[in-house]
Formats: C-alpha cells, sequence, structure tokens
C-alpha cells in the first residue's frame, strides 16, 4: 500500500476534526475491508483516522425493545453477547457466520455497514429488523441508509457510531456463501417486528434492499411455505463467475424459506 | 515515521517504521522474527495468525500502530526453552504438519479454537478453521492435532 | 526393527524445528546489503511492445536499476527450455518458440514479464515500477482451448500455424479401428479437465548473489530438482554449470509447480551481477496466480468398446492439451506420455490408441501438477467404465471385475507401453468394498433422502505409474556416532529426514536419532534427480541401500582384520560387527572412526567408511487401490458435499504409514478441490484472470473435506529392493473419477449420465432441475 498519516484520536469530535482537516483521510475501524483494499493499491487515503482508542463506541446494550451496539463493537463480541443471543438470536448467528474467528476479532459493525459492500451481511440485519443508525450528527432509518454499490447516506465528516436494532417478535438469517471468498453470495434476513415483517437481502444486488412480495405473504403466514413460490426478478441481481442474476435470483428465495424456517 | 511499542513474546519493543508497515512486517522484517509467514494478499490464508492480548488476528491485516501498547504473541513465543505447548505436541503427534508453511497460522488459531471451546468437536474445528489454509495434508491431521491438543 | 524401522510411525524429526518458528523458507533468507525485485508485469493477453520509457521511473526513491528485455538481448541471456519434445503423427518437428527472460517485443499473457525494478526496498521497486511507461499496441487474444486449434483463432506465435505446438500419438491406431468396428457397444464421453491452480502456501521467490572473486553465481530459490536448476540457469547465465550454486531451502509445498525453472531464478543472479548486490524477489499471492505454472486444462473425447459379454475391446482417446502462451520444462511430456500412458487403468484392454494436439493460448503456462496426467487419465477411464456399467445394466463392480487384469497374468505389459509388475486388484478391491461399508449404502440413501439430500455412491479402482531413475547418495561417518546423509531427492513437505532415517537405521543400525539428512544443494551434492513422479522413497531407499550394503562389505573385512578373524566368520547386525557365536564385536561408529586410519586397515585399503553411490531403478512403480466415496447433494442449491471417503491401497511396502497417509490425505483433498471447487478462469475476451486471488479462486478448506479412512492391502513391488510403490501423488489420482462417479451416482435416477468439473452449486442446480443442458 502506500504510505499516509496515522491518528489515533480520543474521542468522536477529535475524530471528525481530525478527518476534516486531511485532505483525502478515512475513518479506520477495524480494517478487515480498508486494508485489503489498500493493500491491493485500489485506495490510497492521504490520512487514517483510527477509532480504536474511543472507548465510547464499544459495547453492546440492550433493554426491553431494543439492542443497541457501538460501532466499534467486533463481530465476534456481538456473536458471543448474551444480550444478543437472547434478544436477537438470529443476529448472534449472523454475527458468528462474518468471515473467519480472526476476522471476527478485529472486524466490527460501524465499518461494515458504512461500505455498503454488497456481499457484508450486516446490511441484511439493519434492512431486515429496521434498525436505526445514530451518526455523530443524527439517526438514519434502515430504510434511508443504503443508496447503492459502495453508497451510503452518510455525508462527509459523518461517522457512524452506534446501530440500534428493534428487537423482533421472532427473526431468522440464512446465508449462501460464494465457495471462495465465503462472502454473502444470498443473505436473507427475515424478522417479525413491531411495525410488520421486513425481509432483508444482501449479496444478490448492488446493495442491501428488501423483498415486498415476501413481506406480505409472510405477514398473512409466517412461514416457509408462505413465500415457497415467490420469486424474485433476476433482473438487477448481480452476476459473476460464481453464479447467474437467474442462480441468485432463485437463492433469495430458497435463503429466505430457510430464514423463515430458522426464525426464533 | 512513527515510533511503535509493543510487547513481542514478552519482550518489549519499539521500532520506527512507516505508518504502512503490517503488523506481519514489524515482526518478520524489522523484528526478524520470521516464523510468522505470509501466504496470500487478501486476509483470507491465515499462515499469519498471531495473538493479539490473548486473541488470534492476521497480522497481513493490522498495521503496527494500530498494536501500539499491545501484547503480541507469536509462534516463537510458545515454547517455554524446551517445553513444547500442548498444542505443538499435538501437532508434532498427529503429524499435522507437512510443508509447514502455513503450520504456525494453524498452531496459533488451533490454540484460539480451543480457548473458545475446551471441548471442540471435529464439525467445531473445521468450521473454526475456515481462515486458514493447506495445500498439503488435506485437513485431517490438522484438525485431530488441535481436537486432542492436551490443554 | 526397532521402534524407528521401517513400517513404524515414527514422529518427524522435521517438526520441532518447524513447530517452533525455525523453518527457513526463501522470504526468511536475507542477505546484508541485499536489493529487492519487483517484476512488472503485462496487463494485456496479447500484445505488441511498442516501447518501454523507463527514464521517469529510475528517479524513483531508492532504485539502484531497471532491466527490459533489450538488456537480456543485450548480454545474450538464454531462456528457460522446454525438455519435452514429443513426436508428432504427421513427422513435423513441435514448435518451440522459446522462453525469454524478460520480453522484449510481444506479451503473450497478463503476467508476461516485462521489466526488472531493482531498488532498496521491494515497496519502493513496486512505487518506481508504476512510473513505467509501456506503449502497448493489444492484439486479440485466444483463450478457449477448444476453439485454439479452429480457424480464425488468433495466432499466439507466427510459427505456430492454428496455434499446433505438436499433435502425438501412441498405440496401434489400426488394431483399434478393427476393435472398434466389432464392439457390441460403444460408450462415448466428451469431457474437460479443467484448469487448476496449483497454489502452494509458500508463493515462489529467488536470492541471487554473483561473487566476483570466484567468479560464481549462488541462487536460494525454493525447488524441487536442484541439479536441474543448476544446469537450466547455466544455460540462461550462459557460464559453466560448476559456476552456478542451487540452494533449496525449506519448500513451502511444490505439488510440481517448484520443479521447474521459472525467468526470475535467472534474473536475481543476472542482476546481481550488473548491480554489486545480493538481488532478492519473492512472488505475491497474485503474482502466484499468474506466474506459476498451471495445471490440467484439457479437452477430451474418449470411447470405449465393449463385446457382447461386457468385456472391454479397445479404448480410444483424444486430447487438445492447453500449453499456454509458452512451453513450460516438462509440459509437453505431461500432456502425452504422462497424460495418457495409463489410459487403460487396471483393465485387460487388447487394444488402445491415443492422440493429443498440443495447442497453445494466450494463458499463463501449463506444468506438471499433482499427479501430471495420471489423474486426468484415471478420470477417463473409470469415467468410461462407470458409463458403460450405467448403460449396459452391469453393476460398476461387476463390470470391473469382468476386465481386471489379473493376478496370474502380472507381470502386464499395456497396449500403451507400460509394464505392471503386481498387484492383485480383484482383492484389493473387495477389501475396499467391505472396508467401505459399500453394501449398507442404500441406508444411508434412504436416510439422507428424509434430510431432504440426494446421497451417491462413487467407486473408482486406480493405478499410477509412480517415476523410476537413478538417483545419487553419500554416506559420512562423522565424530560421536553421527552419521550424515545426503541424497539428491529434495523434499518439499513429505518428511525425508524422517523416512530416510528410518530406513538407514534399519539397515546400518545407526540411531534414528544420530542420522541427519543433508539436501537441496549443487555444492555439496554433485548429483541428484530431485523429487517429483512419487519416486523419492523408492529411488531414496533404493540408493540408501546401495550405499549401505557397500558399507556392511567393507566394515566386515575391516572388522575381520580387526578382530582377526576370517571375513566369512564376520556377520553384521543392529549396528554390530561380531564374529559369530562369540562376544568379540566391534560397533559401526567405532569401525567408522577406525578406519580413517590405514594402520587398522587391510594392505591397499582405501580409508574412511563414507560411501557414495548410486542407484538405478528406471522400472516405474504401480500403486493401485480402490477408492470408495459418499456425496450428498442439497437439490434446492445444489451444494454438493463428500460426506465420506474410504481409500484401500497397495502401496507395496510402507515406511512410515503417518507419513504415507498424509500424502493420500493432501491428495485426496486436491482431487476433492478439482472436482467440487477449483477452476482457473481467464476471461474469453481479454484474456484477463477472472480467479487471480482466493477471494474468487475456491480452494478446500477444513470444512470442504470429511475425515479419511485409509487401509492397505500391500503387494510388494517386484522391481526395488524394498518392494516401495510410490504413494505421492496416488491419492489424487483416484479422486477424480471416484467423486465424479459419486455425484453422477446420486443424480442418474434424473438421467443425468455425467458432470463436468467442478461440479459447483449452479452447475449441479441446473442439471438437477433441467433448467438448463448448457452448464454455466
Amino acid at each position: 500500500m502506500y504510505d499516509f498519516q496515522y491518528h489515533r484520536p480520543a474521542s468522536v469530535d477529535d475524530a471528525i476534526k481530525t478527518l476534516n482537516g486531511t485532505s483525502d483521510g478515512k475513518i479506520l475501524s477495524g480494517g478487515m475491508t480498508l486494508l485489503p483494499t489498500m493493500k491491493q493499491r485500489l485506495a490510497s487515503p492521504s490520512d487514517l483516522v483510527d477509532l480504536a482508542a474511543i472507548a465510547a463506541l464499544r459495547g453492546i446494550k440492550a433493554d426491553a425493545k431494543t439492542v443497541r451496539i457501538g460501532a466499534m463493537t467486533v463481530h465476534y463480541d456481538v456473536h458471543a453477547s448474551a444480550d444478543v443471543k437472547k434478544a436477537i438470536p438470529a443476529l448472534s448467528v449472523l454475527a458468528g457466520g462474518i468471515g473467519d474467528p480472526m476476522v471476527r476479532h478485529r472486524g466490527t459493525i460501524g465499518g461494515s455497514i458504512a461500505n455498503s459492500d454488497p456481499s457484508a451481511d450486516y446490511p441484511a440485519a439493519v434492512i431486515g429488523l429496521g434498525a436505526t443508525i445514530t451518526t455523530n450528527k443524527r439517526d438514519i432509518a434502515a430504510d434511508s441508509f443504503f443508496k447503492g454499490l459502495f453508497e451510503t447516506a452518510l455525508e462527509p465528516g459523518e461517522v457512524i457510531t452506534a446501530v440500534t436494532f428493534p428487537i423482533p417478535k421472532r427473526a431468522g438469517y440464512a446465508k449462501f456463501r460464494q465457495p471462495a471468498s465465503r462472502y454473502a453470495m444470498v443473505g436473507v434476513f427475515v424478522a417479525e417486528t413491531a411495525s410488520g415483517v421486513r425481509v432483508g437481502v444482501t449479496g444478490a444486488g448492488p446493495c442491501a434492499y428488501r423483498v415486498k412480495a415476501m413481506e406480505d405473504a409472510l405477514a398473512k403466514n409466517f412461514s416457509a411455505d408462505a413465500i415457497k413460490d415467490i420469486k424474485v426478478p433476476s433482473d438487477g441481481l448481480n452476476a459473476d463467475i460464481h453464479g447467474s442474476a437467474e442462480y441468485r435470483a432463485h437463492l433469495v428465495n430458497v435463503m429466505a424459506q430457510r430464514a423463515v424456517a430458522a426464525a426464533k | 515515521m512513527p515510533q511503535v511499542s509493543m510487547t513481542v513474546n514478552g519482550k518489549a519493543a519499539s521500532i520506527a517504521v512507516e505508518a504502512r508497515t503490517l503488523l506481519v512486517e514489524y515482526l518478520r522484517d524489522h523484528m526478524r522474527l520470521t516464523g510468522t509467514h505470509v501466504g496470500c494478499d487478501t486476509t483470507q490464508c491465515g499462515a499469519c495468525t498471531v495473538h493479539i492480548d490473548g486473541k488470534a488476528v492476521k497480522s497481513c491485516t493490522i498495521l503496527a500502530v494500530q498494536c501500539e501498547g499491545a501484547k503480541v504473541t507469536t509462534i516463537e513465543g510458545l515454547a517455554q526453552g524446551d517445553k513444547l505447548h500442548p498444542m505443538q505436541e499435538s501437532f508434532k503427534e498427529h503429524h499435522g504438519l507437512q510443508c509447514g508453511f502455513c503450520t504456525p497460522g494453524m498452531v496459533m488459531a488451533g490454540i484460539d479454537i480451543r480457548r473458545r471451546h475446551p471441548n471442540a468437536s471435529e464439525e467445531t474445528v473445521r468450521h473454526e478453521l475456515e481462515g486458514n489454509i493447506c495445500r498439503c495434508t488435506g485437513y485431517h491431521n490438522i484438525v485431530k492435532a488441535i481436537m486432542h491438543a492436551k490443554m | 526393527m526397532g521402534q524407528f524401522g521401517v513400517g513404524q510411525a515414527v514422529r518427524r524429526k522435521e517438526d520441532l524445528r518447524l513447530l517452533t518458528g525455525g523453518g527457513r523458507y526463501l522470504d526468511d533468507i536475507n542477505v546484508p546489503g541485499q536489493a529487492h525485485a519487483y517484476i512488472l508485469r503485462s496487463p494485456h493477453a496479447h500484445a505488441n511492445i511498442l516501447s518501454i520509457d523507463t527514464a521517469e521511473a529510475k528517479k524513483a526513491p531508492g532504485v539502484v536499476a531497471i532491466l527490459t528485455g533489450k538488456d537480456v538481448l543485450a548480454d545474450k541471456l538464454g531462456g528457460v527450455p522446454c525438455l519435452a519434445k514429443p513426436q508428432s503423427k504427421d513427422g513435423k518437428a513441435m514448435v518451440d518458440p522459446g522462453r525469454p527472460l524478460l520480453v522484449a517485443d510481444r506479451v503473450r499473457f497478463v503476467g508476461d514479464y516485462v521489466a526488472l525494478v531493482i531498488a532498496e526496498t521491494y515497496k519502493q521497486a513496486k512505487d518506481a515500477a508504476e512510473q513505467i511507461v509501456v506503449d502497448y499496441d493489444v492484439l486479440p487474444a485466444i483463450i478457449d482451448t477448444a476453439r485454439a486449434n479452429k480457424p480464425g483463432a488468433p495466432a499466439v506465435w507466427d510459427q505456430a500455424p492454428d496455434n499446433r505446438v505438436f499433435h502425438w500419438h501412441n498405440g496401434d491406431e489400426q488394431k483399434t479401428k478393427d476393435a472398434f468396428a466389432k464392439a457390441a457397444k460403444v460408450v462415448k464421453l466428451d469431457l474437460v479437465n479443467q484448469r487448476v491452480v496449483v497454489a502452494s502456501m509458500e508463493p515462489r521467490g529467488a536470492l541471487g548473489q554473483y561473487d566476483t572473486a570466484t567468479g560464481r553465481y549462488t541462487i536460494h530459490t525454493p525447488c524441487q530438482n536442484v541439479h536441474m536448476i543448476q544446469r537450466i540457469m547455466a544455460g540462461c547465465l550462459n557460464d559453466k554449470t560448476e559456476n552456478v550454486r542451487i540452494v533449496s531451502p525449506d519448500v513451502g509445498g511444490g505439488f510440481g509447480m517448484k520443479v521447474f525453472a521459472y525467468p526470475e531464478q535467472a534474473l536475481m543472479p543476472w542482476a546481481a551481477k550488473k548491480v554489486g548486490r545480493a538481488v532478492k524477489w519473492t512472488s505475491d499471492r497474485s503474482e502466484a496466480f499468474l506466474s506459476d505454472t498451471q495445471g490440467r486444462d484439457h479437452v477430451t473425447h474418449a470411447e470405449l468398446a465393449i463385446d457382447k459379454d461386457g468385456k472391454f475391446l479397445a479404448v480410444k482417446v483424444s486430447n487438445i492439451s492447453n500449453m499456454g502462451a509458452y512451453l513450460s520444462n516438462f509440459a509437453p511430456m505431461v500432456a502425452t506420455h504422462a497424460g495418457t500412458g495409463m489410459m487403460v487403468g487396471v483393465y485387460d484392454i487388447p487394444a488402445a490408441y491415443v492422440e493429443v494436439l498440443g495447442v497453445f493460448t494466450n494463458t499463463t503456462f501449463i506444468d506438471a501438477y499433482r499427479g501430471a496426467g495420471r489423474p486426468e487419465a484415471s478420470h477417463v477411464i473409470e469415467r468410461l467404465v462407470d458409463i458403460a456399467a450405467m448403460e449396459l445394466g452391469i453393476s460398476p463392480i461387476e463390470l470391473r471385475r469382468r476386465n481386471f487384469i489379473k493376478p496370474e497374468q502380472m507381470p502386464y505389459k499395456t497396449q500403451l507401453g507400460h509394464n505392471y509388475d503386481s498387484g492383485d486388484f480383484f482383492k484389493t478391491l473387495d477389501a475396499g468394498l467391505k472396508f467401505a461399508d459399500w453394501d449398507s449404502f442404500p441406508q444411508r440413501k434412504a436416510e439422507a433422502a428424509a434430510r431432504g439430500k440426494l446421497r451417491g455412491i462413487g467407486l473408482a479402482y486406480y493405478v499410477e505409474c509412480a517415476a523410476g531413475g537413478d538417483e545419487h547418495a553419500e554416506i559420512k561417518f562423522e565424530a560421536g556416532g553421527k552419521v550424515t546423509l545426503l541424497v539428491g531427492t529434495l523434499t518439499n513437505g513429505q518428511g525425508h529426514a524422517t523416512s530416510y532415517a528410518q530406513v538407514l537405521e534399519d539397515l546400518l543400525g545407526v540411531p534414528f536419532g544420530d542420522i541427519t539428512l543433508v539436501q537441496g544443494d549443487t555444492d555439496r551434492i554433485p548429483n541428484g534427480n530431485g523429487t517429483g513422479g512419487s519416486k523419492s522413497m523408492m529411488l531414496g531407499a533404493s540408493v540408501i541401500k546401495k550405499a549401505a550394503d557397500k558399507i556392511v562389505e567393507k566394515g566386515k573385512k575391516i572388522a575381520a582384520h580387526m578382530l582377526e578373524a576370517a571375513e566369512t566368520d564376520i556377520e553384521f547386525a543392529d549396528g554390530t560387527f561380531r564374529i559369530a557365536g562369540t562376544d568379540r564385536k566391534l560397533s559401526i561408529a567405532e569401525i567408522a572412526a577406525k578406519s580413517k586410519d590405514k594402520a587398522n586397515l587391510p594392505e591397499g585399503m582405501e580409508p574412511g567408511l563414507d560411501t557414495r553411490d548410486k542407484s538405478d531403478v528406471h522400472a516405474g512403480t504401480y500403486p493401485n487401490g480402490a477408492h470408495v466415496c459418499e456425496v450428498e447433494i442439497d437439490p434446492e442449491t445444489g451444494v454438493t458435499e463428500v460426506v465420506s471417503y474410504a481409500v484401500m491401497d497397495d502401496f507395496g511396502k510402507v515406511v512410515n504409514p503417518l507419513l504415507i497417509a498424509g500424502q493420500v490425505h493432501g491428495g485426496l483433498a486436491q482431487g476433492i478441490g478439482q472436482v467440487l471447487l477449483e477452476h482457473c478462469i481467464y476471461d474469453n475476451e481479454t484474456g484477463q484472470l477472472l480467479t487471480g486471488s482466493y477471494m474468487d479462486y475456491a480452494m478446500p478448506k477444513a470444512d470442504s473435506m470429511p475425515s479419511f479412512k485409509l487401509a492397505f492391502n500391500n503387494v510388494p513391488c517386484t522391481t526395488n529392493p524394498f518392494g516401495i510403490k510410490g504413494a505421492g501423488e496416488a491419492g489424487t489420482v483416484g479422486a477424480l473419477g471416484c467423486v465424479v462417479n459419486g455425484i453422477v451416482d446420486a443424480v442418474k435416477h434424473l438421467g443425468i449420465k455425467h458432470v463436468e468439473m467442478p461440479a459447483t452449486p449452479e452447475r449441479m442446480w441446473r442439471l438437477i432441475n433441467g433448467a438448463s443442458r448448457k452448464v454455466a
């Protein structure tokens, strides 16, 4: 990778001030996406602003209605958290399937969703549960957050500080792993939330999205059977050597059924 | 160039390195601890696995500067003099290595697996080894070694 | 025999060092004052180089020198040679365009060698390379093996019309034609043995040095044959062999790929001489994907002729084999002799004919990879047999038994020129089926069906040809009873330091712990033939025995002289020379020490017990066995898993059962990987490598494999002193056919007769759901 200036601020305010003072700086959270990209010389930020020293950004807090996860909380801690396992077991399953154990010891939820990587897992849960993304400036609703391929609603000078998940009645996550990278080729997060059924899909399209037809069917009958004949269109879905758009569309249906069957 | 200080295998280290220096480069090139290996450039093969503050991580995808003040353990830091770590013993006993290149990473990952799953089943060990690639052994003996290490 | 002797599961001597970070691989080696090299590679599959401008790059920080093809030509350096030249059917010579160290005029694959940047650090060299301006005139590329020879395909080399390298054949064409004409049934099969990458965990590297005082080059490089590399490097550097020293450090996996000579191994010492300092290069993984030799890549049409009683009459196979853009050292041999010679398998087939068309394409060069042609051949014949069984309505077991070569027919000369010396295929098959619980499969199939899975069972009976040849060894007696064993083979994970010591302990009674293996240095070992083709255990043991026998013979003479007895009264056992029936004895260590002083020796005898010898066991050996696997397919997603794998092998004689099992495990994993996961894919238009990292090239991981069950039914080989059959590649040889047979078994009820590799989820899903007969 190319060289850069490294900063390790003690607070979010300092982090933003520092970031704003750089010519082309980037936030460093877990580094599990950014550092590989920089190693390939596909990104060359002038500065890295490391959030690791900001303790306020780490931690999981659950109350009766929500689970709030600090942006710098690593995947392993989300997976292993007794609170998460109790309140939203599907979220624990999802976090426990990201990457491998070593990646899970470093990768963070904030870093994962800030990138809007089409094959990251968390976006499916963020959409599927209708989470709220808190930044240093505002709260953003899940449905407004993911805009496109590697594109989110985050503005320059804005950093995610926490993600708050409403606790659903039940939820399930099923993922089809790309055989080489083990990323989500298709990942479906299904939840029966206080405000209705939500189906969040990652991996299949340019960014995470909802499948309304499945949500409507599941609202009437929350069972795999209810959606087994609902085909999603393959137009606009990702296609590569690992799977055609048609195959991905098929997998959305299969993984959705399995997510429903696994919901608890 | 930032001065980066950490503890490696119980000894204090402090070296001025470029910010872009990876932890694996700090260890291999600057400290001449060449037991940790680089086998890929997409954070997948696991040959670079070390422990930071007791947890297995991939040193090829961490900057040395991120490890300021951390406790790092590499393969060279496991044996106590002549006495091998039980995981090292187990790999020898079960023929868990052939060419040896993936081995330091496998041993470090194996210790971490057993730390989190003291009675790991074969299925668990195979699943937990997702981040470590071996081309020689077919994994059979590596899995045995990790399952049966007397930890 | 002691606990460290032949046949014991001795734990490895190598492990203490390798487990504690003491391995010494090429990248671990650093020489004071060394500079670092980075190779600028072509981003295009096919292009003319109009100009290379290094002016700006030369000014970059830390740059020591930048060299290009022009400099190579000016210094008249040789290219990397192709050592195999198969004869063509029409008598035309093989097209051998050569392979320059750096290309001056035209690049022919993505990754081709354009410039060499030498700088103080690797990062500086890489940074500087980005400033080199190359003006390319991009040309159309030909990628598809099947289309390379067809009209309209772009020509990779002007001197190779229709991209033809050679068109070779073997067997009896007329006899085969006649047999097909009489056949009651002909089974036909078209298949692709897809290109794979070798992906040893340690990438390649080379550290070159030049000593102006002695005029000698030293090249440290992980390889599988230091003497072959030495000869080739001397040729490239236009110097005498004795002026080139090759040292191989620990090798992090070879699998055939590291046998071969590469331009980097000559570029480093050449650069070192030019810049006056050591120059070091190591490949990163992306570079390895582009520039390591790759494996397989054949398009096959095969036919089996059968009579009315299910007896095979003839087999004929026609392959198109991709060489890549350049010819690597052995590639034409792997595609021809190695790739087709075993095409009759273990069957008594009276006629056979094979032809191979070698073609150029704008892709990375191909060469031997684990099995080097024999997995391909075994895959073809075992698939033909299974399809025949299906079409004839005979069980695949019965059809095999009907056609096995019988023990009483051994030694058996096949129609393709091999001499099988021994083997009892019936007994080994029966033992294998029992070991795999073949008969109770229907229960497991039903239980899997209840879980919604399609379960299949696959059988392949493989025979493989492990190489023979000659090998060199030296046994040296050191102070304190220690022995140094120098052998010309070159372990890259096989554990020779342990297995050879077992052999030597058995032969000479020297304790296992006192024996040290030295290998991989042309200055210390004058001759050798390296490791590859599964020959090292057999040849190593054979040459060690030859030298050891000489030592015992000489030792007896010395003992007789020193003990004042007749030579015929001296017996040797457990490391001791003793006057038979008495207590008067001398240990081999004592004899070795005393032998250095002429006063202790008979008149005219040369002092010392150290012995150097060479052994010729040119006969190849024929390990064989039954592979049985069970697969489960999820019909909703097409995901296929191997859920059990049992192997009953005939390896002749087993020196270390622990090590031999490890070789089989690794071979099985590479075979399973190729059937289910691996595929090296180039874009058909642009020639860009689409699977250029582990993000897209699916490597088998621990959760891709089951645990393996191994057992032996050994029939000693009759053509070498220990009876060893070379096991190193056998796992891969059997695995391709076995797993594909299992997959087809799982889906044959849907009318599916064949499945191409890799059996990816989408491919299987489409086959099962009849969505399309054209696979992804």
